[in-house]
Order: C-alpha cells, then structure tokens, then sequence
C-alpha cells in the first residue's frame, strides 16, 4: 500500500471537506432542501458561540481516538476498522467501574478509564490475534467482531448494567467517576485533555521508540522490515492493542467524561457510529495523530453543527455522516488531486 | 485446495444440519430453517458472485454492504412507483451497477485506494441512507411498504422458494461458464493477473474494469433490494446488518470461484436463516437469549474466516490501479 506524498497536506484537507460539502448541497438540492440555508446553520450552529466552539471540542474528543485506532492500522499496514466495536467494549468497562463499584473519587474516575482502555484492548485482540494465527483478513474479522460487540454490550448493559425502573439506559457513572465538567453552558469534560495526551502519547510512540518504528517500517515497506528482522506478528498485535486503548478511552470518555446522560443508552444510540466517523477523521488528518487532532475538531463541528442545520433546515443531521463519506471517497483518490492541480495551473 | 475446501463446506453445511436435526425436537422444523436459510443465501450469493468477476478483475470492491443499503431503499421505492416487486429488484440492480460504476471510476480513473474508497463508500451510506428515508418518506429510520409488492414465492417440496434464489443459483453457474469456458472471462482474469499483456493485446483495462464493477454493483444491487422485498417486508436503516461483509467473506472463501461463493453463501445462509428462525419460533426463542441468537451469522463468519483461509492466491493486481508505464 503506497501513500500519496503531497506537499500540502493542510490545503488538501481543506479542498476535500469543501468538495463534501459541495456534494452535499448537490444532494440537498436533489431533494428539495435548501444547502445556503443549512450550510449557515451548520456554521453558525459549530462556532457561533464561546459555548458552540466547546460543545465542537467535546464532539471532537471521542473522534479523535477513534481515529487513532484507525490510523495506527494504516501505519502498521492494516485496516482496523474495529473502533466501533472495541469502543462499545470500552463503554461497557468503563460503565461497569463508575457504575457499579465505589472507590475514592480521582481513583474511580482513572479506574473507569483504565477499564476501558483495558475492555477496548481485549476486544481488539481477536481480530488482530486471529490475523496473526490464521491470516483472517482484518477487515471481515473487524466488521464481524463489531456486530459481536454490538449485540454482547446491549445484552450486558440491559441484563447487568441496567439502572433498576429506567429500561433505556446503564446505572449513571457515580459522581466520583466523572471527569469535571469544564464549562456550565456545555458538555465538554477534562476528558478531552486525556484524548490529547493519548494523541500525543502515540505519536511519541510512533515517531520516538523502536517499537513505533518497526510499526512503521512493517507498514510502509514490509519486505524491507522482515529483513530488518522486526517481528510481523508483534507489530500486527501491537497496532490492535494500541488501537483498541484508544477506541476503548472513546467509548469510556462518552461515560464518564459526557453530560447529561453518564451512562450508557441501552440501543448503543449514544455511542454508536463515532468508531466509524474516526476513519474519515484519520483519512483527513493524513494518519498522523496529532492530524487527527485538527480534523477531530474539524469534524466535530460538522457534528454538533450539523444538529442546529437538522433544526433550523430540516436537514437531516445524518447528512453530515454522508458528507464524511464522500470526503473519505474524494481523498482516496489520487488522481482526482493531480487532475485538479492540473486545471489550476493552467 | 478447492476439493478441500468443498470438503470443509459439505462439513459444515453437515454440521448445520445437525443443528437443525436437533431443533426440530425443541419444536423448529429443519424445513422452516431452510426455507429462511435459502432467503438468507439469496443476497450473499447474488453479491458474493458478482464480487468474484470484479476481483478477478483486479478490483476490490469493499462497499457491498453500502451497496446494499442504498439499494434496499430505492428498490422499494421503485417498487412503490410502478407498483411492482419485481421492479423493486430492477430498481435496485440499477442503483447498485450506478454505484459499482462510480466505485470503478474512481478506482481506474482515480486510481484510487480502493480499501478507503469503499470504506469511504460504507460511511456515506450510513448517513445517506437515513436522509434517503426522511426525504421519500419523511418517517425516520423505518418504512413499510404495501404487502402486495413482495416478490411472490414458490411452494416446492423443499418448502416456500424464492424465484430470485433460483436466479440465485443460475447467476452463480453463469458467472462459471463465464469465466471458465468464454474469451470475455479469460480476459477478466487476464485483466487481474496480467493487465500489461491485456493493455499491449489492444484490450481496453479500464474498460473492462469498471465493466465488471458495474456488474458486481448491480447484482449487489439485486441483493439488497431482495432484503426487503423478497425477505424482510419492510425497510429498516440497517437492513443490512453486515451482510455485505459477510458476502466478502464468500468470496474470501471462495478464492473468487463463483461456485464455491455459492455454497458459501449457504453456509452463512443457513446461519443467518437459522438466527432468523429462532428469532421467531415461539417455544425457542423464549430459551435462547436474542441478543446470542443474533451473534450466530457473525461468530460463524469469523470462524470459517479464520478456520479456512490460510494460503489463497488471488490475482496479481488485485486492489491496484493499472497505469501504463
């Protein structure tokens, strides 16, 4: 798998979010919406406010772990799109420890995220441990081992980790398990302060240790890593493992780092699809974990943007979801780049 | 290696069949088990195939499952515009040779990753799907749509069939002969494994890739439009519910023979059929915990996944794009 080198990465970034959404105003149109009038309320909605801009962050905080376990994948040469599953995994532990245990306050709160980051961990073990083993490729066994998780947390959540009287959602994380909330006028917890040290902590680990360069090195040119003598089994685990903490941190943050609910929904609604949203947020900050970071943000504002153009336009928020899509086809294109290059220098 | 996974496959649909031997006597009849296992077979086959052509083309096409969903949607909708089920599967092959078209381009023209451009493809119908239901029908998440315009099924012996499984099954041997005895698949396969000879023969590679994606697209396209009208009757936003992988790991299986793509697709059918069955069999369903019940299709891909792979030979520019030197 080779990676296009392109020299402004920032640029391109930019160029492909507003093709997305250029598509998407081609499809708002097709069915009769209006894209100028959601298009301002998106804007409006992510930024028109000091509270705005932090309800963007705390949208962001979760997609930027989601993305990490994507794009460590892509630096070790794989295709980990298992975040949704071992996020839901990371929910389920992290709900477990805030909810149903009592330990000191700051101590429950690093227990709940530590159980999560375990739970993630684990369950990003089978694919990666099933790649290694048997050579099953990891794309099936990611997506299968997603809908496994799917379908183990809701039983786990209704049948375990259900608050007596309330069917819709898990025992709420005990006050002393919560991540101090940071603004009273939004959702945004000091949990986005372990996102980034996460981020960064990967990146540290990718670009500054042995180990982050043998993952490296097996990604990019895996010939040239097995005569380098650097194990292909323990890189593959590896980049599950480290994958799997963050989505694992992803799914716990939306429990004990996210008013007002603190608790799990018992249809996963609350979590659900933010594993899947990382990939484009990965794709768009080029792999990079502190990339991943900008575009979190980036994305973050389409999401919570997107709730007022639902509100104010009758659009969908959904549509953001496609818009990533889109954005995720246009970048994996190459061609599309040079082709456009092309026409401006002309 | 073929007779072997063919034995693996006798095995397991064997071992199934077990399975279904012993509920019967907790009061699910074998026959009902395959009539939904047939139902189930019917889209993995139809996309499971179809991805053979296309990667022995040498592209990848990892959006089935979205092909699926967009596909389901506007087959029903077609199907409510001309008030026809059949037309719904028409409706649906259409959106899914648009798709599969699409998906070709970018990946010959655009030369595109095509693991990221059908992920990219997969997240775009997880929103665009949703939107689709608010647009035509401004109910979120869920649509039924008249009884009338489910694809009719046939009584035979084996219980009630669907014509579009038989369609199915000939797809399936067509696309063999295809392949195996006609100069259009032994240039598919030329294609995949030696695109360079393909291109100095005077043969067109991208012509003949986005070709067999757009047929790919299409008879995913078929499959997801059966979800609703030839199995569920209704339409739900994850109507799809990881099949399209799992008719990716058909063809994993499969090693691109669309043959062994079918008996695939009924192993995974059978498991599929069976979560179904259980799922509504009174008497059983209260034994068996639902949320366990619908792991099965999922563990059982897994399983076989991990159980059968091991060395597979696909073609040489499988996942790459051609480009002249």
């Amino acid at each position: 798998m080779s990676w296009p080198r392109l020299p402004r990465p920032l640029s391109e970034a930019v160029a492909t979010v507003a093709l997305g959404l250029l598509a998407g105003a081609v499809l708002m149109r097709a069915f009769g919406y209006s894209p100028l009038v959601a298009y301002r309320a998106l804007l409006v909605g992510a930024f028109g406010s000091t509270a705005d801009i932090l309800e963007t962050l705390a949208f962001a905080t979760p997609l930027m772990l989601t993305a990490l376990t994507f794009a460590v994948g892509v630096r070790a040469g794989l295709f980990n799109i298992g975040a949704e599953g071992q996020m839901y995994l990371g929910a389920i532990g992290a709900t477990f420890v805030a909810g149903m245990l009592h330990l000191p306050p700051g101590l429950h709160a690093a227990g709940a995220t530590a159980a999560g980051m375990a739970a993630g961990a684990l369950w990003a073990l089978i694919p990666g441990v099933l790649k290694v083993w048997r050579g099953a490729h990891e794309v099936i066994s990611t997506i299968m081992t997603n809908w496994v998780a799917f379908h183990l947390s809701t039983y786990l959540a209704i049948n375990f980790l259900g608050e007596p009287g309330r069917a819709e959602r898990t025992v709420p994380a005990l006050p002393g398990a919560r991540y101090p909330v940071l603004s009273e006028d939004s959702t945004l917890t000091a949990v986005i302060f372990v996102a980034v040290a996460m981020a960064v902590a990967v990146y540290l680990y990718l670009w500054g240790t042995r180990q982050g360069y043998e993952l490296r090195l097996a990604g990019e040119n895996p010939d040239a890593a097995r005569y380098a003598g650097v194990h292909a089994g323990r890189v593959v685990v590896g980049s599950f493992v480290i994958g799997g903490m963050a989505a694992g941190l992803a799914g716990a943050s939306q429990i004990i780092g996210r008013p007002p609910a603190w608790s799990l929904y018992a249809t996963l609604g609350n979590v659900a699809t933010l594993g899947f949203d990382g990939i484009g947020v990965a794709l768009v900050g080029r792999n990079h974990p502190l990339g991943a970071i900008l575009a979190a943000v980036l994305f973050g504002a389409l999401a919570h943007g997107g709730r007022l153009m639902e509100y104010e336009a009758g659009v969908l928020s959904e549509l953001v979801r496609a818009i990533n899509g889109l954005i995720v086809i246009a970048l994996a294109a190459p061609e599309l780049w040079a082709l456009l290059s092309r026409r401006w220098r002309r | 290696m073929i007779v072997r996974r063919l034995g693996l496959a006798v095995a397991a649909v064997a071992g199934v069949a077990a399975v279904g031997g012993l509920l019967d006597r907790v009061g699910l009849p074998p026959v009902s088990l395959l009539e939904a296992g047939l139902l189930a077979m019917t889209p993995l086959a139809l996309a499971a195939v179809g991805e053979c052509l296309n990667e022995k083309a040498g592209v990848v096409n990892i959006g089935l499952e979205a092909i699926f969903m967009i596909s389901a949607t506007t087959g029903v909708w077609t199907a409510e515009v001309f008030n026809s089920g059949v037309m719904g599967l028409a409706g649906g092959g259409v959106t899914g040779a648009v798709v599969g078209w699409a998906l070709g381009a970018v990946s010959v023209y655009g030369r595109a990753d095509q693991i990221i451009a059908g992920m990219g493809l997969n997240i775009f119908a997880l929103g665009f799907v949703p939107f689709l239901l608010i647009s035509l029908w401004a109910f979120p998440g869920i649509h039924l749509f008249p009884n009338e315009l489910m694809v009719r099924r046939i009584l035979t012996p084996l219980g009630q069939i669907s014509p579009v499984t038989v369609a199915a099954v000939v797809v399936a041997v067509a696309a063999h002969y295809l392949l195996h005895r006609t100069v259009l698949g032994f240039r598919i396969t030329a294609v995949g494994e030696r695109p360079e000879a393909v291109d100095v023969a005077g043969l067109r590679v991208d012509r003949l890739r986005v070709l067999t994606s757009t047929l790919g697209g299409a008879l995913a396209g078929v499959g997801g439009a059966f979800l609703p009208l030839g199995w569920f009757g209704a339409l739900v936003k994850e109507i799809s519910a990881g099949r399209g992988f799992i008719a990716l790991a058909c063809v994993v299986f499969a090693g691109l023979e669309p043959l062994l793509a079918l008996g695939a697709a009924l192993l995974f059918g059978l498991a599929d059929g069976f979560a179904s069955a259980v799922a509504v069999t009174p008497g059983v369903k209260e034994r068996i915990p639902f949320y366990f019940v619908s792991m099965i299709p999922y563990l059982t891909t897994l399983v076989v996944v991990a159980a059968v792979i091991g060395r597979r030979r696909f073609p040489s520019t499988v996942g790459r794009p051609y480009a002249r030197e």
